[in-house]
C-alpha cells in the first residue's frame, strides 16, 4: 500500500511550520497534524521577543551567535511579522557591575552590535526607566509575532502542496515490529478546514516518515510507541498590559531571575516571565502571586507598571530538554539548544525522530537542520532555501509604506491592517464591498476577518490569531459576537452560535488572571453586554430540542391585550 | 460658604435620576451630581424587573411571583415587592408614551440583536411592534456597513429560539452613508433631519430612500425590525414615516453601546428632572466627604472637583447611586474591592482567585460585588450598622444580586433609586 505522505509532521508550533515550509519547498510531499489551532501549544504562549542573542551572550555563546544570525534572517524573510524596536539591558545600582562588563563583551565577542548608554541617555530613549537606572546595553532585540510568523509558514507550507490538518489529535503511532510508519489521528470536527459541529472522525495517515514536533508534549507521543523522551517542561507566566509603556525590549542586566523583560508588542507590552519545571504540560497551577511577583519586580525598572492596566495573563511551557545524565536541578540553568532524537540510533526504532529543547527565534535554523536529516533518511538530496525566500507576505515590503490612505480607510487602520498583511495588503483589502471596522481596539476591518475565514474556517480563534481582533483592550466583548456575525451565510446559524461560544469563553480564560481595576471594570462590562442586552447566558435556542418556551404566555403587545385600567398595579 | 439642599444625589444614571425625582416629589432643594457620562449609554434602553431568579429559572412570564421568594439581602427583599410596584407606576409616568408594557404583569419578549430573545417589562415604543411573543410575520433589515447586526443570522436565530412566526433577513446599504466606518449616531441624524440622499431616483430624503430600499424586500411580512438606528430626537417621526411608506409596522431591535435607545433614555430622564426643579451638576467628581463636628455617624458635607477647584456641597440628606464596576461606583485593586467615595464596606473574597469562576456565564462572585444595605437602604458596615445616618444607596452599587443573569438591572435601579430618593426626601425636607 502506498503511504499517504513521504513526511508526517506532528506540532502545528513554529518548528512544525517551519519543517512543514522547508521540506514542502525542498519537494516533498508533507502532512502536518496539529491537535488544536496552529500555535496552540508554545508558540501562541511567549512574550513575543526576537532575541538579539544578548539574552545568551554570557551563559551560552552559541546560542547566541546562532540568535543574531537567524534574527537577521527574519528581518529579511518575515518583515511583516517582526518589528525592530531595540533592546536595552538595563543596569540597577544593586546589579553587578563585573556582569554588566562580562555581558558587553559576551555581545561583542558573538558579533551582536552592543553600545553602552548612560542612565539618562536610557532614559531619553525610554522616559519611564527609573530614575535611578544606571546604565544599559543597547542591542538589536526586536519584537516578533508569533501567530502570524507561523501562520505564514504553514500556508507557504501549502502553497508548495503540504495538507496542513489543525483540530487533528494524534491518538496512536502506527508502529510495525521495529518500524514507525504513520499516525492515527482524531479529527474533532472532520479533516478539511476546522468546522464547528461537524462530524468528528478518526483517520489513519501513513509516511515513509514522522517528525514529533510536538515540543513539550514530545514525551507523551514518545509513549505511544513505549519511547522515552524526557523532555522537562517548564512553566512561565506572561502579562499583557493594555498600552506601550516601552517601546523597546527592556531585560534586565543580571544573570538570571524571573520577571526580567518587557516587549513591546503591537499596541500592548508583555511582561515575562517565570521557569518553573511541571510535570504535565496540559495541566499545572496558573497561580496568582505569579502575576503580583511579576508586575511587582519589573516595576523596580519601569515604576508606571505598578498602576498600568493589564488586560489578560497567560502561562507558556518551554520545551526544556537536557541529554540523559546531567542531572541541572533549576530549570533557568537547562540548555536553550535543541536536540535531534533519532529514533533509531537511540531506540532502534526507525522512521521517526523527535525535536526537542530550542527557542522560538531559531525556529528557521531547527527547521533546516531537522530537514537536512530527513532528507538524508529518505535519500533526498534538496538543498534548503528558507533563509533566502521570503514568507507569504514579506514579499516586496516596501510596498508596505506607499500611500496611507489606500483601501479608503482611515489612516490609522490602513497602516495597521497593512503591517499585519505586508504585501498581501492588496489583495485581501482591494473589495469592492464595505468594509467596516469589525474590531475597534486593535483596527481590523472586515475584509482581513473574511480573508482569515477563508484560510481558517469556522475557528474564531483561527481568525483571531490571524488578525488580533479580539485581543486588545476589550479581549472581545465589544467584537466577538461581530467577528462571527461574519462566518454567517457561509456557516449555519448553529455553527455560529458555537463559534462564538468557544471564542468568548477563551477570551475569558485568559483574562481572570488579571482581573481587578480596569480590567475587571471591562470584565463586567462585557458580561453584561453578553448577559443582559443579547441575553446570550440564558438563549432558548441553547435548549435544542427541549426547547419549549410559550411564547403565548408573555406580553403579546397592547394590540394583543386590553389595556388595564390600572396600569398594571 | 457651602452650596445647600436637603437632599444630594451622587451619580446621573437610571438609579441616581429615579432618586432624584422621588425626593424632588417630597422635598424642596434637590440637587444631583454627576461625574462621567452615565452607563445608559452602553445598556439597551429596555426596562428589564426580572427575568430568571438567581437560580436561573426563567424566563418569568410573570416577575412578581418570583420577587416573593428572592434571598435576604437582595435589593427587592430589602425593599419590598410593593416598592417594586410603585417604581414601576413612577417610571410609568415619568416615560409617558415613550415606553410600553404598562398594560401588564406579564415579561415581555424583546428580540435581542444577536437574534435570540430577552425577557423584560417595560421596553421602548419603538421596540414595542416586535415583540417575539407577538406572532406576526417579520422581516429584519440589516446594513453592510453595522457589522454589529446580521439580520440574516439573527432570523436564523429566533427560528432556533423557538419563536412562534418565521423571520427573514435581508442586508441592504444604508442610503446616503458613504463611510464604512461612520458612526450610529450618524444614521439616526441622517434620518431625524431627512437630509436629501442621492439614489438612482435622484436627490430624496433619507427616510423615503430607505423605505424605498427595503420594500422590494418586502414580501408578506406585516412587521419591519431594523437596528436600533432610527432616529434620535425625531425617533416617533422617522418610524412613522416607514410605517407610511412600506404599509407595515415597523420596530427597533435594541443594540450594544453606543446604544441610541439607551440615550434617549437619558434624554428622557434629564428632561423630568429639569420640569421637577432639580439642579444638575454635571462633569464633577466627588473626591471626599466629612462628617458632622458633633456626630461622626452624619455627613455634613461632601466636597466636588470642580477644575481644580474644591467646592463644599451641604445637604441634609445624601443618595449614593453612582453605579457598580462598570460605571466606577465599586472598584478594585490587585487585592481589594471598595467603594471610592465614602469608603463604605464590600464584602468580597480575600484571595482574588475567588472573585470569578471558569465558565463566562457561570455564578460570578465580582457580579454581586456591592454594598449591602438595611431596608431602609442604609449601606451597612462590616459590622451590620449604618455607615452614615444620613446616607443612602441605589442602583447598580448595590451588591448582592448579579442583574446581568437575572435580567434585573433596570428594575433594582428604579425600585432602589424610588425608595432611597422617598425616604431621603421625607426626612430631608425640613
Amino acid at each position: 500500500m502506498a503511504d499517504d505522505t513521504e513526511v508526517l509532521v506532528l506540532g502545528g508550533g513554529s518548528t512544525g511550520c517551519g519543517i512543514a515550509r522547508d521540506l514542502a519547498m525542498r519537494g516533498l510531499e508533507v502532512t502536518l497534524v496539529e491537535r488544536g489551532n496552529l500555535t496552540d501549544g508554545t508558540t501562541g504562549r511567549m512574550h513575543g521577543l526576537l532575541h538579539s542573542g544578548g539574552r545568551y551572550a554570557v551563559s551560552d555563546q552559541a546560542s547566541a551567535t546562532e540568535c543574531i544570525e537567524e534574527n537577521e534572517i527574519l528581518r529579511d524573510i518575515a518583515g511583516h511579522c517582526v518589528e525592530m524596536t531595540g533592546g536595552l539591558f538595563v543596569q540597577r545600582p544593586e546589579d553587578s557591575n563585573d556582569y554588566f562588563r562580562e555581558k558587553l563583551e559576551g555581545c561583542r565577542e558573538c558579533g551582536i552590535p552592543a553600545r553602552v548608554l548612560s542612565g539618562r541617555e536610557a532614559r531619553d530613549v525610554e522616559p519611564y526607566l527609573a530614575k535611578d537606572v544606571k546604565r544599559a546595553i543597547e542591542v538589536p532585540d526586536g519584537a516578533v509575532d508569533p501567530f502570524r510568523l507561523c501562520v505564514a509558514n504553514a500556508i507557504d507550507a501549502e502553497n508548495h502542496g503540504a495538507r496542513v490538518e489543525t483540530h487533528a489529535e494524534v491518538v496512536d503511532l502506527l508502529r510495525d515490529g521495529d518500524d514507525i510508519y504513520g499516525v492515527k489521528v482524531r479529527h474533532e470536527s472532520g479533516p478539511g478546514k476546522h468546522m464547528h459541529a461537524a462530524a468528528a472522525g478518526t483517520e489513519e495517515i501513513t509516511a515513509d516518515y514522522v517528525v514529533n514536533a510536538t515540543g513539550a508534549w514530545a514525551g507523551q507521543i514518545g509513549a505511544m510507541a513505549d519511547l522515552e523522551v524526557e523532555v522537562r517542561p517548564s512553566k512561565g507566566v506572561m502579562t499583557i498590559m493594555n498600552v506601550r509603556q516601552v517601546d523597546t525590549v527592556i531585560n534586565r542586566c543580571r544573570p538570571k531571575g524571573d520577571a526580567d523583560i518587557v516587549v513591546p508588542h503591537e499596541t500592548t507590552a508583555i511582561l515575562g516571565t517565570t521557569d518553573e519545571e511541571v510535570s504535565d504540560p496540559d495541566d499545572y497551577p496558573e497561580d496568582g502571586w505569579e502575576v503580583d511577583q511579576m508586575i511587582d519586580t519589573l516595576s523596580e525598572l519601569v515604576p508606571i507598571l505598578e498602576e498600568a492596566r493589564t488586560i489578560r495573563s497567560f502561562w507558556g511551557v518551554r520545551p526544556l530538554y537536557e541529554p540523559p545524565g546531567t542531572g541541572t536541578q533549576d530549570p533557568t540553568d537547562i540548555t536553550r539548544d535543541f536536540f535531534l532524537l533519532d529514533h533509531d540510533d537511540r531506540d532502534g526504532v526507525t522512521g521517526m525522530s523527535s525535536i526537542v529543547g530550542g527557542k522560538f527565534t531559531t525556529y528557521r535554523a531547527m527547521a533546516e537542520e531537522i530537514s537536512d536529516h530527513v532528507c538524508e533518511k529518505l535519500g533526498v538530496s534538496a538543498s534548503c532555501a528558507t533563509a533566502d525566500e521570503p514568507l507569504p507576505g514579506s514579499e516586496n515590503i516596501e510596498t508596505l509604506e506607499a500611500g496611507m490612505d489606500d483601501f479608503g480607510l482611515r489612516s490609522p487602520i490602513a497602516r495597521r491592517s497593512k503591517q499585519r498583511l505586508g504585501s498581501r495588503a492588496s489583495e485581501v483589502l482591494e473589495t469592492d464591498a464595505a468594509n467596516p471596522v469589525i474590531c475597534q481596539c486593535e483596527g481590523v476591518t472586515r475584509a482581513e476577518i473574511c480573508d482569515a475565514i477563508s484560510q481558517s474556517g469556522s475557528d474564531l480563534n483561527a481568525v483571531r490569531i490571524r488578525t488580533r481582533a479580539s485581543m486588545g483592550n476589550c479581549q472581545g466583548g465589544f467584537c466577538c459576537q461581530t467577528m462571527a456575525n461574519e462566518l454567517h451565510p457561509e456557516y449555519d446559524e448553529e455553527t455560529v452560535r458555537a463559534a462564538l461560544d468557544e471564542l468568548f469563553q477563551e477570551r475569558w480564560k485568559g483574562e481572570r488572571h488579571a482581573l481587578w481595576g480596569e480590567q475587571l471594570s471591562q470584565a463586567m462590562l462585557n458580561y453584561a453586554l453578553h448577559a443582559t442586552t443579547m441575553n446570550r447566558d440564558r438563549d432558548p435556542a441553547n435548549a435544542g430540542e427541549s426547547n419549549s418556551l410559550e411564547y403565548a404566555a408573555f406580553d403579546g403587545g397592547r394590540s394583543t391585550t386590553e389595556p388595564r385600567a390600572d396600569g398594571g398595579r | 460658604m457651602a452650596i445647600e439642599d436637603d437632599v444630594l444625589v451622587i451619580g446621573g444614571g437610571l438609579a441616581g435620576v429615579t432618586a432624584a425625582l422621588a425626593a424632588a416629589e417630597q422635598s424642596g432643594r434637590v440637587r444631583l451630581v454627576t461625574y462621567k457620562q452615565s452607563t445608559l449609554r452602553h445598556a439597551s434602553g429596555l426596562i428589564d424587573v426580572l427575568g430568571y431568579t438567581p437560580d436561573g429559572a426563567g424566563p418569568l412570564v410573570d416577575p412578581f411571583d418570583a420577587l416573593e421568594a428572592l434571598p435576604e439581602g437582595h435589593p427587592y427583599e430589602r425593599v419590598g415587592v410593593e416598592a417594586v410596584r410603585e417604581a414601576l407606576a413612577f417610571f410609568d409616568e415619568i416615560a409617558g408614551n415613550a415606553y410600553s408594557g404598562s398594560h401588564t404583569d406579564a415579561n415581555a419578549l424583546v428580540p435581542t440583536h444577536g437574534g435570540t430573545v430577552k425577557p423584560t417589562a417595560r421596553y421602548p415604543v419603538s421596540t414595542a411592534a416586535g415583540l417575539a411573543s407577538d406572532p406576526q410575520e417579520t422581516l429584519l433589515v440589516g446594513f453592510e456597513t453595522l457589522p454589529d447586526f446580521e439580520a440574516p443570522l439573527a432570523a436564523a436565530h429566533l427560528e432556533a429560539a423557538g419563536a412562534p412566526f418565521s423571520a427573514r433577513g435581508v442586508t441592504l446599504s444604508f442610503p446616503g452613508i458613504a463611510r464604512d466606518d461612520a458612526k450610529v449616531t450618524r444614521y439616526a441624524h441622517l434620518l431625524d433631519h431627512d437630509e436629501s440622499v442621492a439614489t438612482k431616483a435622484g436627490e430624496i430624503g433619507a427616510r423615503e430612500a430607505l423605505a424605498a430600499a427595503v420594500e422590494p424586500h418586502l414580501e408578506n411580512e406585516s412587521r419591519v425590525g431594523f437596528p436600533a438606528i432610527l432616529g434620535d430626537d425625531r425617533a416617533d417621526e422617522v418610524r412613522a414615516d416607514l410605517v407610511a411608506a412600506l404599509g407595515a409596522d415597523v420596530f427597533e431591535i435594541p443594540m450594544g453601546p453606543p446604544s441610541l435607545p439607551g440615550m434617549r433614555l437619558e434624554d428622557l430622564l434629564y428632561r423630568a428632572l429639569e420640569d421637577a426643579g432639580v439642579r444638575v451638576t454635571s462633569g464633577v467628581p466627588v473626591i471626599e466627604y466629612e462628617t458632622h463636628a458633633d456626630d461622626g455617624d452624619r455627613i455634613d458635607h461632601v466636597v466636588v472637583d470642580r477644575n481644580g477647584t474644591e467646592i463644599p456641597y451641604r445637604a441634609d440628606q445624601y443618595v449614593l447611586a453612582t453605579g457598580g464596576l462598570v460605571g466606577k461606583g465599586v472598584r478594585s485593586e490587585r487585592e481589594r474591592v471598595f467603594e471610592p467615595i465614602f469608603n463604605c464596606h464590600v464584602s468580597h473574597a480575600t484571595d482574588r482567585y475567588d472573585w470569578f469562576v471558569e465558565d463566562v456565564f457561570g455564578d460570578q462572585p465580582y457580579a454581586r460585588f456591592g454594598l449591602a444595605p438595611d431596608r431602609d437602604l442604609r449601606p451597612l458596615g462590616a459590622d451590620g450598622e449604618p455607615e452614615f445616618s444620613n446616607l443612602r444607596a441605589a442602583g447598580a452599587v448595590l451588591g448582592g444580586y448579579d442583574f446581568a443573569a437575572e435580567k434585573s438591572g433596570a428594575g433594582v435601579s428604579l425600585a432602589t433609586g424610588y425608595v432611597a430618593g422617598t425616604r431621603a426626601g421625607e426626612e430631608g425636607e425640613r
